[in-house]
């Protein structure tokens, strides 16, 4: 196991190398001038665009300009945005922010999706199978900024229960309570569907027959016998999502103003601020590939005839 | 490997203990500014604004983008400032400025200004920092608005080639502006190339604020703790979330403040910043985004605490004089005259614009009324007669970027045409704001394209010298005319404001004669603010203004 996961860490080196400089390469070569929109609606002087050439090595060919930033970078230094602000400093403001989102997203989807799931699928046909069945289907249907703006208008300003807007950074855990539901839930009718197939299936499975045979109490067949063998396929879903929850927030983040990373990459991206849009990303893909390691492991702790040796 | 069965149990809610445990972190924050001993007579209060990120570091000589600005106006005061209201130069920390022939400047500064590090401001400080931003190696992006001044060839050099060319600009040949010269700790002098009337009304825009010494021995330290001499100081700043400042209450200017907390915040997106404003999480936003202006929407959320006032801006359609296809300028005046500004004012804006009447925006001074006269008033028969007399007969192409909300009336203005010329008309976006500026500065443009002008300074001569003079750096159209140019530089060196105005507006009514641009309308803004505050109203340069905004207790 510990051979597995130091083999694992390693790869994470060549990846780590492969996907800085493919992000940065495919930043620098989109079209358009990062300083074509930067004075309004009037062409920047030659002298400051010359300024800025100079001072972030626009001139030099990629691969040098690549080989700069990642000298920085092992400093820990992510460089410094076209605005003259640094992107560590970006990144460390953005981060806990998206981090908290995709938490709480994470933990109502898993708690809701996972229950609602179990439930559903240990019953099996019925009334409260049908009423998720639709409302997971629901749920699906509907795209994120309807649902962001429909809670946003209902809950903020309707009934007042919530603030309309998050108001500070880092975000306060109560203020991400809706956002996190908003942007949750669409993975969340997939767990709930993804639990209630996979409970359904194990249910008839030798293993569990075994345990009944057994005369083991019906807690411990499903708490333990059932569940632990069904959540595999659910933590798969969960462990990807983590990463999908992180970068893909850009629309709840902009509904309910949350300083989160999404905006920021999509705003780099724009203004063609390419050393924001590698570093965000760069972190974006460790949190992936980590959190894939998190899952991969999981599977043996879940499934013991999963072996790593 | 057997494993114990505990760590099962314990995966499942491993994301939920994490979250609990992290509860106790969150904190809320309230906006900015302790409220402490003010001033007797000034009441405190802390009131937030929206603000976008700032395009570049909080140096005047670098701001001129509305997110920035109004930071930058807030912690720094100029040797004038701009009347609220009327738009009208008003002296500031200039006691006078003096000047016989519109070429040479004498200006005297108020002794006892401080900057907020505590060192007084001087002569010098105007100076070094006029100085530092011509300098064409600081690549300041306000250098040109020294362009008049005396010596300003010799320290700002331009790349033969342009910025994008292999060629490099020649190192300058000097460091500082012969033109400026410092008389004593507060009188400086300032000489032109040639006599320029309207220099004067520059003087309260962002790259004549002073720079206090610290600015020139530490640049790194300054840009994260920025020092003005201003009514309000730099306290903290949250890169895309805020700035944070607070009243100078040693401020000397008369135009101080009423509260004392300033916080201006950074927006996820228009729409989320007015949500904000609706439920009184924010106090006070410029521009209601096009989703509450649709159908008087934000007069209802907002009832009670909404305004609307014209600001210094105009929204124009260029065309692209180095396309053969608009060399006629009987065409260019059937496009204008086929164009139902009233009515796309009335149906796409809800009213909220005002229909041009020339290319000067009416709230600045020197405006004269109806400059572009029937031309740019609907008549579909008078259109036809010059599309006729041009003999054009193919199809017309609008542009713009998409990113803009630009679309429905780009598209009522294409039908307008179709309509009354009976020709073929079609809107063409090009995807982002970048890309099409991108196009404009490389003289790619294929059609009618959308462009506009803010005002940087109240005056006529902001709307005509940089955009429509041969080879400005805003003559988008590549419009070029002798008797234009000339009638500006006569303008520019007219012995006083009022005849300076006079010209230009006979400057103007050439650009009649050849239509390069086709005026449309005239913004207005639409602004909101929370339960909290009393007093608001937007200021000329589009701000919340700071002078007159009141804190409710």
């Amino acid at each position: 196991m510990g051979r597995y996961v130091l083999r694992r860490l390693l790869q994470l080196i060549p990846v780590f190398i492969g996907t800085t400089f493919l992000i940065y390469w495919l930043v620098w070569s989109l079209p358009g001038d990062p300083f074509s929109g930067k004075c309004g609606d009037r062409p920047c002087p030659d002298s400051y665009i010359a300024f800025m050439t100079e001072k972030f090595n626009l001139d030099d060919p990629l691969i040098v300009q690549y080989g700069k930033y990642m000298a920085d970078l092992l400093t820990g230094d992510f460089g410094e945005t076209f605005r003259g602000t640094s992107v560590g400093e970006l990144i460390g403001e953005a981060y806990p922010n998206t981090i908290r989102l995709a938490l709480v997203a994470l933990a109502i989807e898993a708690v809701i999706g996972l229950g609602a799931g179990i439930l559903t699928g240990l019953r099996g046909r019925g009334f409260l199978d049908n009423v998720v069945l639709v409302s997971t289907l629901f749920l699906i249907s509907l795209p994120v900024f309807v649902t962001g703006f429909v809670l946003q208008i209902v809950l903020g300003f309707e009934l007042g229960w919530i603030k309309t807007t998050v108001t500070a950074s880092p975000a306060p855990w109560g203020q991400l309570i809706v956002p996190g539901f908003v942007l949750g839930s669409l993975s969340m009718a997939y767990v709930t569907r993804l639990t209630r197939t996979s409970i359904a299936e194990n249910k008839r499975a030798d293993f569990v027959r075994t345990a009944v045979a057994k005369g083991l109490p019906q807690r411990r067949v499903v708490g333990v016998h059932l569940l632990r063998n069904s959540a595999i396929p659910v933590i798969t879903f969960l462990g990807t999502d983590l990463g999908a929850l992180m970068g893909g927030a850009i629309v709840t983040e902009g509904i309910f103003n949350i300083k989160g990373i999404g905006n920021l990459v999509y705003r780099g991206i724009l203004g063609k601020d390419g050393l924001i849009v590698t570093g965000v990303v760069t972190l974006l893909v460790m949190v992936y590939l980590l959190s894939n390691l998190l899952v991969d492991l999981l599977y043996a702790v879940l499934d013991p005839r999963i072996r790593y040796d | 490997m057997r494993k114990p069965r505990w760590i099962a149990a314990a995966v499942m809610p491993l994301a939920l203990a994490l979250t609990i445990a992290g509860c106790g972190g969150g904190s809320e924050s309230g906006t900015g500014g302790t409220t402490g001993s003010g001033d007797a007579g000034k009441t405190d209060g802390a009131l937030s604004a929206f603000t976008t990120e700032p395009e570049n570091p909080l140096i005047p000589g670098n701001t001129n983008e509305a997110g920035g600005s109004k930071v930058v106006r807030a912690l720094f005061t100029g040797l004038t400032r701009y009347d609220p209201v009327t738009g009208e130069s008003k002296n500031a920390m200039a006691e006078k400025i003096d000047t016989t022939d519109s070429k040479v400047f004498k200006i005297k500064i108020k002794s006892g200004w401080k900057f907020h590090d505590g060192t007084e401001v001087k002569a010098k400080n105007f100076v070094d920092a006029w100085n530092f931003t011509a300098l064409s190696t600081n690549g300041q992006q306000n250098a040109s608005f020294f362009e008049q001044v005396q010596g300003y060839s010799d320290v700002h050099t331009t790349d033969p080639d342009g910025a994008k060319g292999p060629q490099k600009a020649p190192d300058p040949t000097a460091k500082e502006m012969s033109g400026l010269k410092v008389v004593d700790d507060y009188n400086f002098e300032v000489t032109l190339a040639a006599p320029f009337s309207v220099f004067p009304l520059k003087l309260g825009y962002n790259p004549f604020f002073p720079l206090p010494d610290s600015f020139f021995s530490d640049q790194k330290g300054f840009e994260s703790k920025p020092i003005g001499n201003g009514p309000f100081k730099f306290v903290s700043r949250k890169p895309n979330a805020e700035i944070v400042l607070t009243r100078n209450d040693d401020y000397k200017g008369d135009d101080g403040p009423k509260f004392k907390g300033l916080t201006y915040k950074v927006y996820e997106s228009l729409e989320s910043a007015y949500t904000a404003v609706v439920s009184g999480e924010l106090d006070f936003l410029e521009t209601v985004p096009p989703s509450g202006i649709a159908g008087g929407k934000y007069k209802q959320d907002l009832e009670g605490r909404n305004g609307s006032t014209p600001y210094m801006g105009n929204q124009t359609l260029s065309f692209p004089l180095y396309d053969p296809t608009y060399q006629n300028a009987d065409l260019r005046k059937a496009l204008s005259l086929a164009i139902n500004r009233q009515e796309i004012v009335d149906k796409i804006f809800d009213g909220t614009r005002i229909p041009a009447d020339g290319w000067v925006n009416p709230a600045v001074p020197g405006y004269a009324p109806g400059q572009c006269g029937e031309l740019c008033t609907y008549n579909p028969t008078k259109a036809k007669e010059y599309l006729t007399k041009s003999g054009f007969t193919g199809a017309v192409k609008l542009t713009t970027n998409a990113d803009g909300g630009h679309k429905d009336w780009m598209t009522a203005t294409c039908n307008s045409i179709k309509n009354a010329l009976a020709i073929e008309c079609s809107y063409e976006p090009i995807p982002t704001f970048a890309e099409t500026r991108q196009q404009i500065n490389a003289r790619a443009m294929k059609g009618l394209f959308r462009s506009g002008w803010i005002a940087d300074y109240p005056s006529i001569e902001n709307f005509l010298n940089q955009i429509y003079r041969t080879n400005a750096s805003s003559n988008d159209a590549t419009y070029s005319s002798t008797k234009l140019d000339e009638l500006l530089a006569k303008a520019d060196s007219a012995p006083s404001v009022a005849d300076a105005n006079k010209l230009y507006q006979e400057a103007e009514r050439v650009l009649a004669e050849d239509m390069p641009v086709i005026p449309l309308w005239n913004q207005t803004s639409q602004y909101g603010w929370s339960d909290k505050l009393d007093n608001v109203r937007l200021s000329s340069l589009r701000e919340l203004d700071l002078t007159s905004v009141t804190v409710k207790k």
